[in-house]
């Protein structure tokens, strides 16, 4: 029952008793005595009525300040304390519990802080346990990706229903190149991969691995390429993961971005076109003139210079044209798909530890400088310079070869280097066209292929007076790799692009309000606007989001943009945010921006700090932008109204401190949002012990709250 | 005297109109089809300068210009490369084995003359890669 109401009845209870008991003794005065003192007692009452009145009403607020002490001292402290203790074992084994109420209460207070103690020390100590074992796990999945992080491809893992497991940095950026200037993508956990390629390709090539299956090919691919949503041109290669039963439990795909080289291919093919077509024109005068010269040699002098004129002049034109079409052909032969940059003495090593380990034979590293980058498909360059290694050794009996570097240009000189064996230039010639074979293992692959791949050239050179000789591979050099996507591993001990629970999770949707809060994803967000009132006019300048699935809030699954409110900014909430108007100049519009956001909170409910206000701006663009956000909200403020009635604060702040949330980065957009999306999670044990389990409840209970507040 | 270039290319037609444009340029001129034939032809004659063909039979042109650069007594010799192939890599290549210009086809007679005409000039010391 509510404290207040309680208070009330209680207060008119007791002060309707003393009324009755002091009526009750004046009616059995007042019954035994002689008509004559009764008449005069009665007279006494009737005159005295307002000293009497003036005596209930005194009583009254000595009823109140007693009961008021009481409940202070005996009810609300000893609630308060529950609700405390509660936070100590379900949210925040830190915190401490404080009575305001009396001795007894404050000892209370006392042995359960103490008992706090022993309970936090207990906590630390299984924590560190389960810590230590953990750890080797999370190392684990930290190394994978790490791994996957490194890989030139987009790597997308999803369950059968599309639902993505795991995703790298790479798959992100490719189809995160969609909205410039704004940090969200569409690959996400728990996202569906439908929203990022076509669902009946994506479907067929999955039946396509089923019946592949079924004919018990072992381990079946199979590929496509498709329009990505973001325009780009993805080439999907696509292979199914099987369950214990042998069904498929899901599928891994492999993404390129081929929009440049296809678009290379069809540039290629115009040219050729548009090359066979121009050349007929001058060619047909050429022979047209050059043919009249030979079939009459008879022709005056004047008409000869004119013929002769004539095949000068075509001639030129072709070459004019054949020029013109191989500079463009040797643009759009450039670099294939799968060519990474990498630093050539990386190479270089990797090359070497092939070289001695699957060979035997010593090789060492002369000098490589760490500035060359070289544009390669390494796995290839590699087989390479091992299969020229093993040649040497073969067909020559070199002992042991050296590796070196150098930039000439814009080519990289790779060299493999021995000494005494003269080789021939024939020898070269012969082992460019055969397919290389390294130790015992044979590849399709020609030394021939792999130099025109790369565009590039060998050949072997060699130094009379110190008796060396060398094959030189002259590769194009490439870039250095951009930093970023390298150290972003480094950077989070805890990346969090996978979540192997999501793959039992079905899309079984029972209505909504049924649903396990902990099953549930949620995308935490904040605004920050011009002021305080959305209905005079002020308008969101910073949007801010972070999803949490599976009960993790995902930080780097950000929405993080701000917005030009195309009005000013009020010094007062300037100074709250610190977001000044120049810097929103030229940023996109809140027309522009929602429909984005509202991509990004697709299938989650939504969850905020007093939510009402930040729904409110969004409701008001509504009209404007056509924008709806329909999805349910959670409110964290009215959840920790409705955990914890009798603390004083629900601030961010206050709630934060309360459950163990560290305060980073507020008044930002996402500084906010993350550590909403924090207290959130801390919320969801304590709304579970208090019976508050499904979406459905956690809405009753807010709703209930919220009319609470309310109507005081 | 005038001095002497061998053209080693293994088509005729071009090796018709070069051979007429550099005698008419005032060069004496001899021909090979070959790589072998080229080698032998500069051990015989010490020729100026070489205007050699990347593809020819026997030996490759990048062959025949690394084999003559090995010979310190055939160092003063300049050589033209000249090849209807002609993506960077090529060039570059031809240029790391010793030719002192990489001509891609086709050229400018006017253009090539030129080029010869620098090469062979008596001041030049130019040329060298």
């Amino acid at each position: 029952m509510n404290v207040r109401l309680k208070f009330a009845l209680s207060l008119v209870a007791l002060f309707a008793g003393i009324v009755a008991v002091v009526a009750v003794v004046g009616v059995m005065i007042a019954a035994g005595l002689p008509d004559a003192e009764y008449a005069f007692f009665m007279r006494i009452v009737r005159d005295r009525a307002p000293v009497l009145g003036f005596v209930a009403v005194l009583l009254l607020f000595a009823c109140a300040g007693l009961l008021g002490w009481l409940f202070t001292n005996h009810v609300t402290a000893v609630r308060s304390l529950a609700e405390q203790t509660r936070i100590v074992f379900a949210a925040n084994s830190e915190h401490r519990v404080v009575s305001s109420g009396g001795a007894e209460l404050v000892e209370l207070a006392a042995t359960i802080n103490r008992l706090a103690d022993a309970y936090h020390r207990e906590r630390n100590d299984l924590e560190a346990r389960a810590g230590a074992t953990n750890a080797r796990l999370e190392e684990e999945r930290n190394r994978l990706a790490a791994l996957m992080s490194e890989l030139a491809e987009g790597v997308l893992l999803c369950n059968t229903e599309g639902r993505i497991l795991l995703y790298n940095e790479k798959a992100k950026a490719l189809f995160g190149a969609a909205a410039p200037g704004t940090r969200q993508g569409l690959v996400g956990l728990g996202r569906s991969v439908f929203a990022l390629l076509d669902r009946d390709q994506v479907a067929h090539a999955l039946d396509k691995l089923q019946s592949s299956l079924d004919q018990g090919v072992e381990f079946p691919a199979s590929r496509f390429i498709t329009n990505a949503v973001t325009g780009a041109l993805i080439q999907v290669q696509m292979a199914a993961f099987l369950s214990a039963g042998g069904r498929i439990a899901g599928m891994v795909l492999t993404l390129a971005d081929v929009t440049e080289l296809m678009g290379r291919e069809a540039q290629r093919r115009s040219l050729l076109q548009a090359f066979a077509a121009g050349v007929r024109a001058p060619v047909a005068n050429l022979r047209a003139a050059a043919e009249n010269l030979v079939s009459f040699p008879e022709m005056n002098e004047a008409r000869r210079v004119q013929f002769t004129e004539i095949v000068a002049a075509e001639s030129r034109q072709v070459s004019a044209m054949i020029n013109d079409a191989l500079s463009e052909y040797a643009d759009a032969l450039k670099a294939g798909l799968a060519l990474e940059d990498m630093r050539a003495a990386d190479l270089l090593s990797v090359a070497q530890r092939r070289i001695e380990a699957v060979l035997g034979l010593p090789c060492g590293m002369e000098h490589a400088s760490d500035e060359i980058w070289i544009k390669v498909d390494s796995f290839a360059l590699v087989e390479a310079l091992a299969y020229l290694a093993g040649r040497l050794r073969e067909d020559y009996g070199v002992r042991s070869v050296g590796l070196r570097a150098a930039e000439n240009g814009r080519f990289a000189e790779l060299d493999l280097v021995w000494s005494g064996a003269i080789v021939g230039s024939e020898a070269l010639s012969l082992w460019e066209t055969e397919p290389m074979q390294i130790g015992g293992m044979q590849t399709p692959l020609t030394l021939k292929d792999v130099l025109e791949r790369h565009g590039g050239e060998a050949w072997v050179q060699s130094h009379k007076t110190s008796h060396t000789a060398w094959f030189r591979l002259l590769l194009p050099l490439g870039a250095p790799a951009s930093a970023a996507v390298r150290s972003s591993v480094a950077m989070d001990s805890r990346p969090e692009y996978y979540d192997f629970d999501l793959f039992g999770h079905a899309d079984k949707a029972p209505g909504l309000a049924e649903r396990k809060l902990v099953d549930l994803h949620y995308t935490v967000f904040d605004t920050e606007t011009t002021g305080l009132e959305p209905s005079a006019g002020d308008e969101i300048i910073s949007l801010g989001a972070v999803r949490i699935v599976n009960g993790r809030l995902l930080k780097r699954e950000v929405f993080e943009q701000l917005v030009d409110p195309k009005r000013p900014v009020s010094k007062a909430s300037a100074r709250i945010h610190g977001i000044e108007a120049k810097a929103l100049k030229g940023q996109p519009t809140i027309g522009e921006v929602l429909p984005q956001f509202h991509h990004f909170c697709e299938d989650t409910v939504l969850v905020a700090h007093n939510a009402a206000f930040d729904m409110r701006f969004l409701e008001l663009k509504e009209a404007a932008t056509g924008v709806r956000f329909t999805q349910p909200i959670l409110d964290t403020l009215l959840l920790s109204v409705v955990l914890h009635p009798t603390q004083e604060g629900h601030s961010i702040e206050a709630v934060a401190e309360r459950l163990g949330v560290s305060v980073i980065g507020r008044h930002t957009a996402l500084g906010d949002a993350l550590v909403t999306g924090e207290i959130f999670l801390k919320l969801l044990p304590l709304l579970a012990e208090h019976g508050i389990l499904t979406l459905g409840q956690a809405l009753e209970a807010s709703r209930a709250t919220y009319h609470a507040r309310l109507q005081y | 005297m005038s001095k002497k270039i061998l053209i080693v290319d293994d088509e005729p037609n071009i090796v018709t109109a070069l051979e007429y444009l550099l005698q008419r340029s005032g060069y004496e001129v001899l021909v090979a089809r070959d790589g072998e034939a080229a080698l032998k032809l500069v051990d015989q004659h010490l020729p100026n300068l070489v205007l050699l063909d990347v593809m020819i039979s026997v030996k490759s042109g990048y062959e025949v210009c690394q084999r003559m650069r090995e010979r310190a007594d055939w160092q003063h010799i300049k050589i033209i490369m000249l090849s209807a192939k002609g993506r960077e890599a090529e060039v570059s290549k031809g240029l790391s084995l010793g030719a002192d210009l990489y001509v891609t086809k086709p050229f400018s007679n006017k253009e090539l003359v030129a080029k010869i005409d620098e090469l062979l000039a008596p001041a030049s010391n130019s040329g060298g890669v």
